[in-house]
This record gives C-alpha cells, structure tokens and sequence, in this order.
C-alpha cells in the first residue's frame, strides 16, 4: 500500500498524516501543482489552511492541478481520505455532500472528543465494529456539518461525535461522511494526531490500518 | 455580488452582533445576517450567475445577489465618497 499525502500551500498537518501513513505501509508527499498519481494506492488530502482559507474554506484548493488528478482518481474507484481542512475540500470538490460551517461557538475548538463508528463496510472504518468509540483530537475554526434535506443518505453517515461531544454544532453529530461509492471519506477529527499512545490516543492509527488493507 | 448565508442555517456571526447592537444603545434591531461582498469589473456580466454557481458561492449554503453598476468603477467610487461625506456634513 502507498499512500500519497497532498500539500497545498498552507497545509500544516501533512507531516503528521504522513507518519501516520508510514505505520501501515509507504507513503510519500503530493505537491499541489503536480497532477501525477502514478503508483499511488490512496490519497490523504490533510488539514491545515489550504491557500489561506481565502473566499472559503478549501474552495480555492478544489482547484488546484493535483486535486483535478485526485479528483479522477475518486471516480475511478481510488480511496481518498479527507482530514479537517482535506473534508472541506473534498466537499467543495463535490467529492462528498455536504459543507462545513462556522462553529456555532465561532471559536476555534482543539479538545480530545470521542467519535463513534456508525458504518464499518468502507475503506477506512473495516477494522473497527459498529458503536466503537474512538478517542481523536479535534481543532478547528469551521467543522459544522451542514447537508441540505435528502442529500445525505443515513448510510453514509460514518462518523458521529459521542452523545454531548458534539464541539460545533454539526448536524446530527456528523463527523464523518463517506460518498454514495463508499471510496472516499471526509472527517473533521484529526486521526493522523492520534496514532501514538505517546500522545494519548492511538486510535485514530485504525482508519489508517484500514485503508492499508485495502487490495493494492 | 453580495453572498449570504441561506435562511435556515444558522448564523453565529450574526447572532452575535444582533446581540451587541443593543449594548450600544441600538434598540429594535432584527435578523442581522453577516455575508460578504465581491467587487469586480467583468466584460460578460452574462457569465456571473456561473461564476458565483461555481466559485464565489457555495450554493449549498450561500444566496448571491449581483448588483450591477453599470457605471463603471470610477463612478461607483464616486458614489461610495458621496455616501462616506454625507453624514459628515449632517455632523457639522
């Protein structure tokens, strides 16, 4: 498994998401103005604040050359893996449904929360069973869901914040959302910074096993 | 364009400055909404349903409004002078 993690100016955590990558197979960095995936099994688009949040979040990134190759990718049935400012993109891409809002806090939050694993039969959550509880950190400015009614199946609701940990106001306690082909996925936690008991949590380190299981 | 969020979601932003308004003494105020304004010359004013559809909005969330003037930049910065002026002179 080679995992390719994307860097647009203005990322900040594409060096955490590539050790974690790195303890489940090969991995190597995506320059945001090159368009080759050639060898690349699965692509991580990581946080941060992509071409510095201008006019939106992640809505001047959709644009980028290496997102049209990932955006090819998508279709074509390679697992991509959004990550905080990375589900902002993919949601602007019109890879995922849905959009992130503001907080309802307007603040920016960076707190340890518990998510649970609503829908195992994807790419990302295959190691985990149904009401796992996953203890991630979260740190963001704009991590509140939004889908409009009807163009979000219940079954691709991955991810939920744990009753009453919900730290923005998402709908539902969304979390995490996966497409209607189950090979992309967008989440606001940050398991790239939990894969090390070290830091307090490793498990954040199952999504990435997950997705290292899948068949290269 | 002047791009707002859509009736429905909730908007912190404007919440919060509904609320201070009245700390200032700004009674009666109601639905205070925060967006944003994009200013910009284009050749095609045709083509800027598209831009907002594809770009300067995001549909899901946001309304746009284009307000055209079709004056040009120059008269519009006139406009703009005039309207910091006036309440100036009301001061004097």
């Amino acid at each position: 498994m080679r995992f390719g993690v994307v860097r647009f100016p203005g990322s900040c955590d594409e060096v955490d998401a590539l050790h974690a990558c790195r303890r489940f197979g090969d991995a190597e960095l995506l320059w945001h103005g090159d368009r080759d995936l050639t060898g690349i099994d699965a692509v991580v688009v990581p946080g941060g604040f992509s071409y510095g949040d201008y006019l939106r979040v992640g809505a001047i990134a959709r644009f980028s050359p290496m997102m049209e190759a990932v955006i090819d990718f998508a279709e074509n049935g390679g697992p991509v893996f959004g990550i905080c400012n990375g589900f902002q993109v993919l949601c602007e891409a019109g890879l995922l449904p849905g959009a992130l809002l503001p907080n309802d806090s307007l603040r920016f939050v960076c707190r340890q929360v518990e998510v649970v694993v609503e829908a195992t039969d994807t790419p990302f959550t295959r190691t985990c069973q149904q009401g796992d509880r996953l203890s991630i950190p979260v740190k963001h400015t704009t991590g509140r869901y939004f889908a409009p009614p009807g163009t979000l199946p219940e079954d691709q609701i991955v991810l939920r914040y744990a009753s009453g940990q919900n730290p923005n106001g998402a709908m539902d306690d969304i979390a995490g959302v996966c497409n209607a082909g189950r090979n992309v996925m967008g989440l606001m936690p940050h398991p790239e910074h939990a894969v090390d008991p070290l830091t307090g949590s490793a498990d954040g380190g199952r999504l990435f096993e997950s997705l290292a299981m899948v068949p290269a | 364009m002047l791009i707002r969020p859509k009736a429905g979601i909730l908007d912190p932003q404007g919440q919060a400055v509904e609320r201070a308004l009245p700390a200032l003494g700004f009674e009666g105020v109601h639905n205070v909404h925060v967006g944003r304004l994009i200013e910009l010359d284009v050749e095609d004013a045709g083509r800027l349903p598209e831009m907002c559809e594809r770009l300067l909005a995001n549909p899901l969330i946001e309304d746009y409004e284009i307000v055209n003037h079709v004056d040009g930049p120059e008269a519009r910065r006139d406009h703009q002078n005039a309207g910091l002026d006036a309440p100036r002179r009301v001061n004097a």
